[in-house]
């Protein structure tokens, strides 16, 4: 079983920036001179990392760079990373739409790749010509689609409408007509690239489901690129994590998805400035730390949590009152964290520094996307000493809360989750 | 077990970046050849769908065509066709031409056409203009049907023209005029990728290139008007293979086996060129495209 089906050696590629089209005459034949002497490619040596942030005084940057990567049979591997990480650009290398400018990739099976469902769909064609078309285009012949016609129509829930030119299908209907073909394939290696993204939630479950069967049931290999933690941490064993055309991260894929959401978002969460400064004390820092006393800001569900404010205080205060407010990204109001309710009364002395914590066991909001509101309050005074309703942005992903191995589904969860236990008593009917 | 594996070379493919300028592949493209089936089946299928004449335009067209040709060429302008009837010359030479036409533009339009597909999904990128080719051919097959009955009228109304021995070339004739498209429409469509002005220059480039092709004037009228220019059309394989149809089928003019040779041996040498660069573009040109 051990066996390497796939390996990828000292993999890179360049990309030239700007408008190509401009100077390439004049770069091809320089290019094609420092070659008829017998010297390097000029252009290779140069070349940015790939930061699309920073300006780099280059043309040309580097999507990828010095790929090394081995593949077992039967793998189910995840590649994760930011956008404009290299992702995209080595699934491409992979399925032969564009070759490499160094390395090599060596492998074993035929790959299939799923870059988009219904590549090459006509809409004049009916249904059951497109399921051969597609079937065709992705590697499949005609003789294995016949074999698999029925299950592909079934699959596809479309069988009404077989005979309809698909430009009638409703999007939906199409999508999933293009999926149960490209789920029918049989490759050694099968690419997918973020084709769960399509169709409404039952058929996403279906999807989901069959991918697992593809690499659980019958092993075979599959890389899979996805932003969708959730579904890359159910469907696969092993992630690497992908940062400006290098693998940063090689590993299991619990530790591949909390490495890449430390690594994402660590910074650039903040809405305001600190430190704030108001009349009555200066709120120096407000942030988010994990277990680790790591500063996030993608948060897991079900995980521990600090929710901590640096504070300064001014002037003797008493009776300061605390309230963290989490609203989701239509503004309504999540949950309160109020010291109020729990009792807790803050007393700071003049210039004292203090550090609020509000500590979370087990997060219970639903996977989304929050930010957090605060207001302090002089109960004393009764009076506002600052409010805000949007100090931070913080996101959720989907997590295991009941610690039972099983993801909830997104779609299924509401906006919080509660603690609860099923019972089954019996009783007589007598 | 890396080590193990090192050392067996058993691997089923490579991607590099660098691959050998004549591998052609073609296992690749048998294995895929119900794609080709596919691919044809599509174009022919769709092309006329929701239209009210549908294929009957495959008809109109070159028989507009050739009526105006006869009307200014032969009428207007006086060029003798010999004992030909000028309109069944015409369209001998239009419906010929028109196939290498349809070839070449569709072809050299490969890449930026199908710059959605190949930016998904890989299969050998020849099977896309090797189907242009084969679903041209059907519609070459309707025209010659059109062709034939005119020839048949002609032929019951006391026209002299006639079949010869050399009339099994003619499927000959019609590979070289689709291989001559194919190749020129892949040199054209790998170097679209990288310099769109060229599509512009096809567009007026064929219609150029039909003036010096033979199209409406026998090869002999041409070298009597204009002898300075006459290797203009004497030395294009695309005259010699119109004019070499239009002698299989009516009898008129003759045929040179020399230029057959020679046109032979030029058509392949484009379509070799052809394939060469169209596969060191596959590789990268949906990067520049």
């Amino acid at each position: 079983m051990n066996e390497v089906i796939l390996k990828i050696e000292n993999l890179s590629k360049q990309y030239r920036l700007g408008l190509v089209g401009t100077g390439t005459l004049s770069h091809d034949l320089k290019r094609w001179w420092y070659k008829v002497r017998g010297k390097e490619d000029p252009f290779l040596k140069i070349g940015d990392t790939n930061d699309r942030a920073t300006k780099g005084t280059s043309d040309y940057v580097w999507a990828l760079k010095d790929i090394n990567l081995e593949v077992q049979k039967g793998e189910v591997l995840g590649i994760i990373g930011k956008n404009g990480a290299g992702k995209s650009t080595l699934l491409k290398i992979l399925s032969k739409i564009t070759s490499p400018t160094t390395g090599s990739v060596k492998s074993k099976g035929r790959i299939a790749s799923l870059l988009e469902v219904g590549t090459g769909f006509h809409g004049e064609l009916t249904g059951r010509e497109n399921i051969f078309l597609n079937g065709t285009i992705l590697g499949m012949t005609k003789a294995e689609i016949t074999q698999k016609y029925d299950e592909i129509v079934e699959f596809s829930g479309c069988e009404r409408y077989i005979d309809t030119p698909v430009k009638r299908y409703s999007s939906g209907m199409t999508v999933r007509l293009a999926f149960a073909v490209a789920a029918f394939l049989e490759p050694d290696i099968l690419i997918i690239d973020e084709v769960l993204a399509v169709g409404d939630a039952e058929f996403q479950k279906k999807a989901i489901g069959k991918m697992k069967e593809i690499s659980k049931g019958d092993g075979r290999t599959v890389l899979f690129v996805s932003h969708n933690m959730a579904a890359v941490q159910n469907l696969c064993e092993r992630g690497i994590v992908l940062k400006k055309g290098s693998i940063v991260f090689d590993g299991g894929v619990e530790q591949a998805i909390s490495s890449y959401l430390a690594e994402y978002y660590s910074s650039e969460n903040k809405i305001i400035d600190f430190p704030v400064e108001t009349s009555k004390l200066s709120i120096e820092n407000i942030n988010i730390v994990d277990v680790n006393e790591q500063q996030v800001s993608n948060l897991i569900l079900g995980s521990f949590y600090n929710f901590q404010l640096f504070l300064r205080s001014k002037k003797d205060l008493r009776h300061v009152n605390v309230r963290l407010q989490v609203f989701d990204e239509n503004n309504h109001l999540i949950t309160t964290l109020n010291t109020f309710h729990t009792n807790n009364v803050l007393n700071i002395s003049e210039n004292e520094s203090v550090v609020l914590k509000c500590c979370m066991e087990k997060l219970a909001i639903a996977p989304g996307k929050y930010t957090l509101g605060i207001e302090i309050f002089d109960l004393f005074e009764k009076s506002t000493i600052y409010e805000n309703e949007k100090v931070l942005y913080f996101t959720i992903e989907n997590g295991d809360y009941f610690a039972s191995g099983r993801l909830p589904s997104p779609q299924n969860i509401g906006k919080c989750l509660v603690e609860f236990a099923w019972k089954l008593n019996y009783y007589d009917i007598t | 077990m890396s080590k193990n594996n090192s050392n067996t070379t058993d691997w089923l493919f490579e991607i590099t970046p660098k691959n050998n300028l004549l591998d052609l592949n073609l296992n690749e493209v048998w294995r895929y050849r119900d794609l080709l089936f596919l691919f044809v089946k599509r174009d022919v299928v769709t092309v006329y769908k929701q239209t009210i004449l549908g294929p009957l335009w495959y008809l109109i067209q070159p028989l507009f065509t050739s009526v105006i040709f006869t009307l200014i060429f032969n009428n207007v302008a006086n060029i003798s066709t010999g004992a030909v009837p000028p309109f069944l010359f015409n369209l001998a030479g239009i419906t010929i031409w028109n196939y290498f036409k349809s070839c070449f533009s569709a072809t050299s339009n490969t890449f930026t056409t199908n710059a959605g597909i190949f930016g998904k999904v890989y299969f050998p990128r020849i099977i896309m203009p090797l189907s242009v080719v084969i679903s041209n051919l059907v519609k070459f097959g309707i025209q010659l049907f059109i062709f034939i009955g005119f020839y048949i009228y002609f032929y019951v109304n006391g026209a002299s023209i006639s079949l010869n021995k050399y009339t099994i070339l003619f499927p000959v004739m019609v590979l070289l005029m689709g291989l001559l498209g194919l190749g020129m429409g892949m040199i054209i469509s790998s170097l679209v990728t990288k310099y769109r002005d060229l599509r512009i220059l096809v567009e007026f480039g064929v219609q150029l290139l039909m003036y010096i092709s033979a199209v409406m004037y026998p090869v002999s009228f041409f070298i009597d008007k204009l002898p300075e220019y006459a290797w203009v059309v004497q030395y294009n394989p695309l005259a010699y293979v119109i004019e070499t149809t239009r002698y299989i089928l009516l009898s008129v003019g003759n045929f040179n086996l020399n230029m057959f040779i020679y046109t032979f041996v030029i058509t392949i040498i484009i379509l070799f060129i052809g394939i060469v660069i169209f596969n060191k573009t596959e590789k990268n040109f949906i990067d520049t495209v």
